[in-house]
């Protein structure tokens, strides 16, 4: 089974990008999807109901939805597993642009909007320096000045990054993808997957929930507005 | 842009039942004007789009795009700031908040042009396309759709040096199409439009007609169809002076039309 992880902010494309992998390989192989968000997500639903293939959602509720995914990715895998797939595509729920969900031995691709702003590769963290693969969606719609300016935007905060210019509706220029996923290596253990960067430093006990604010009610990870010399306050 | 391109060659793919399209080759050519026509669903936007991706038998069309009779490398099919194509339709945009000059300036450094005066140059081409003067100090995302449209062709012209620029249906974006077919020709320029607009259909110098996914027919353009487009020049000058009178608050009494 190949495995492929897309991420990218909200409304950047994502599930565009996945119906585009779902058309092109589905007469050769089984393809299961598994969307994480927080609260809502129908995405799963929609990708079964067009185009028949095992797809489930799974809410990450008061956790972040990134290590939501990382926690559930061996047991997606055995599922997938389980409904004969041949590729494995996560798509995360992409919100803070910090974490990422991408892991060794699958396909990471960010999906970034191209009417997100010239500056918006350069806000974006790990996200976008960790994948792959970059995938730019509504391309046609921003004038050639801004195209240009963009990529190499993405190029200073990832410099070997591959970048794919498509309008994802249309599925112009994805031929670059589907021949990144086809010469993909097959998974052999789902236990050597690892993470492939280090999240943002555990967490804190705001993410689980306490109201207070100012630092002196959490520990975890702390930080302090003025003089910050410790950052990391233990139980 | 790389000046080397002399050609651009299109080879046949398939139409939507499967069948060889019945042409042998397009070529297009630095100075040369293409429209392309056909109604809504015969394959216009696929044909273009087979143009400026460099289809090689791998879209829906199984279209092969050469660049000088040969396969382009795949560095100019797939940098922007290298492509030998630049499509302009009636939704690209210019989203960057910042004022003309600005903008031009910011494509400019990205290309790395030390050449100065350019970008006045770039604004001045924009202002033979259109009726609605392009001040350096405006916005960009407040322009007209026309300023828009025409700003974006003068910079493929000029910065982006694109030997082969598409519009995809600009004759509703009120910029004046046969100064661009003119000034175009002039920079040795190959224009491909697609086009409902009979004034810019037969003042192209071959016609591609689409039906049913593909090329049915390309017409060379002849003397033939001279005085037709000697009246659609007429017609059109005349809406425009009346689209003109209309703005400036006239009311329009007389018999427009002798008929």
């Amino acid at each position: 089974m190949k495995l492929v992880v897309i991420a990218g902010p909200p409304s950047a494309g994502k599930t565009a990008v996945v119906r585009q992998i779902v058309r092109t390989f589905q007469d050769s192989e089984t393809i299961a999807y598994l969307k994480i968000d927080v609260v809502r997500a129908f995405e799963d639903e929609e990708l079964r109901k067009e185009f028949g293939i095992p797809a489930r959602k799974i809410y990450s509720g008061d956790l972040c939805p990134d290590h939501a995914g990382i926690m559930v990715m061996q047991d997606a895998i055995a599922w997938a597993g389980c409904e004969g797939a041949g590729i494995l595509v996560v798509e995360s729920a992409g919100l803070c642009l910090r974490c990422s969900p991408y892991v060794t031995r699958a396909l990471g691709i960010v999906v970034i909007s191209a009417i997100s702003g010239t500056h918006a590769p350069l806000k974006m963290g790990p996200m976008l320096s960790l994948a792959d693969v970059a995938v730019v969606t509504r391309i046609d719609l921003v004038s050639q000045a801004e195209k240009e300016v963009f990529r190499e935007q993405i190029r200073e905060v990832a410099p070997a990054i591959d970048i794919i210019e498509t309008n994802a509706v249309q599925g112009t220029g994805m031929r670059y993808l589907m021949r990144r996923i086809a010469g993909m290596e097959e998974i052999a253990d789902p236990e050597t997957i690892e993470l492939r960067g280090v999240p943002p430093l555990g967490v804190c006990t705001v993410c689980v929930g306490k109201k207070e604010i100012g630092w002196q009610h959490h520990f975890g990870v702390v930080r302090q507005l003025e003089g910050a010399d410790w950052i990391f306050r233990g139980e | 842009m790389d000046p080397e391109i002399a050609e651009i060659t299109v080879l046949p793919g398939k139409d939507k039942n499967g069948g060889t399209e019945h042409f042998e080759r397009i070529v297009i050519r630095p100075g040369e004007t293409l429209s392309i026509v056909g109604p809504t669903g015969s394959g216009k936007s696929a044909l273009i789009n087979d143009i400026e991706l460099f289809a090689s038998n791998d879209t829906v069309t199984g279209r092969t795009v050469l660049v000088n009779g040969t396969v382009p490398p795949e560095e100019i099919v797939r940098d922007p700031a290298k492509k030998p194509v630049a499509l302009i339709t009636q939704g690209t945009k210019c989203l960057a908040d910042l004022a003309v000059r600005e903008f031009l300036e910011m494509h400019v450094r990205s290309r790395k042009i030390v050449r100065k005066g350019i970008v006045e140059e770039t604004i001045a081409l924009a202002n033979e396309f259109t009726g609605e003067k392009i001040a350096a100090d405006a916005r960009v995302a407040s322009l007209s759709g026309g300023q828009t449209r025409s700003l974006m062709v003068a910079d493929a012209v000029t910065i982006g040096n694109t030997p082969i620029i598409i519009l995809d249906e600009i004759e509703n974006a009120g910029i004046f199409r046969d100064r661009v077919i003119e000034v175009l020709k002039a920079y040795k320029k190959a224009l491909v439009f697609v086009t409902h607009d009979p004034l810019v259909a037969l003042m192209c110098d071959r016609r591609i007609v689409m039906c049913n996914g593909t090329v049915v027919r390309v017409i060379e353009r002849c003397g033939e169809e001279d005085r037709a487009l000697e009246a659609i020049r007429k017609m059109d000058g005349l809406l425009c002076a009346l689209r003109e009178r209309i703005r400036a608050g006239e009311s329009i009494t007389e018999a427009v039309f002798a008929v």
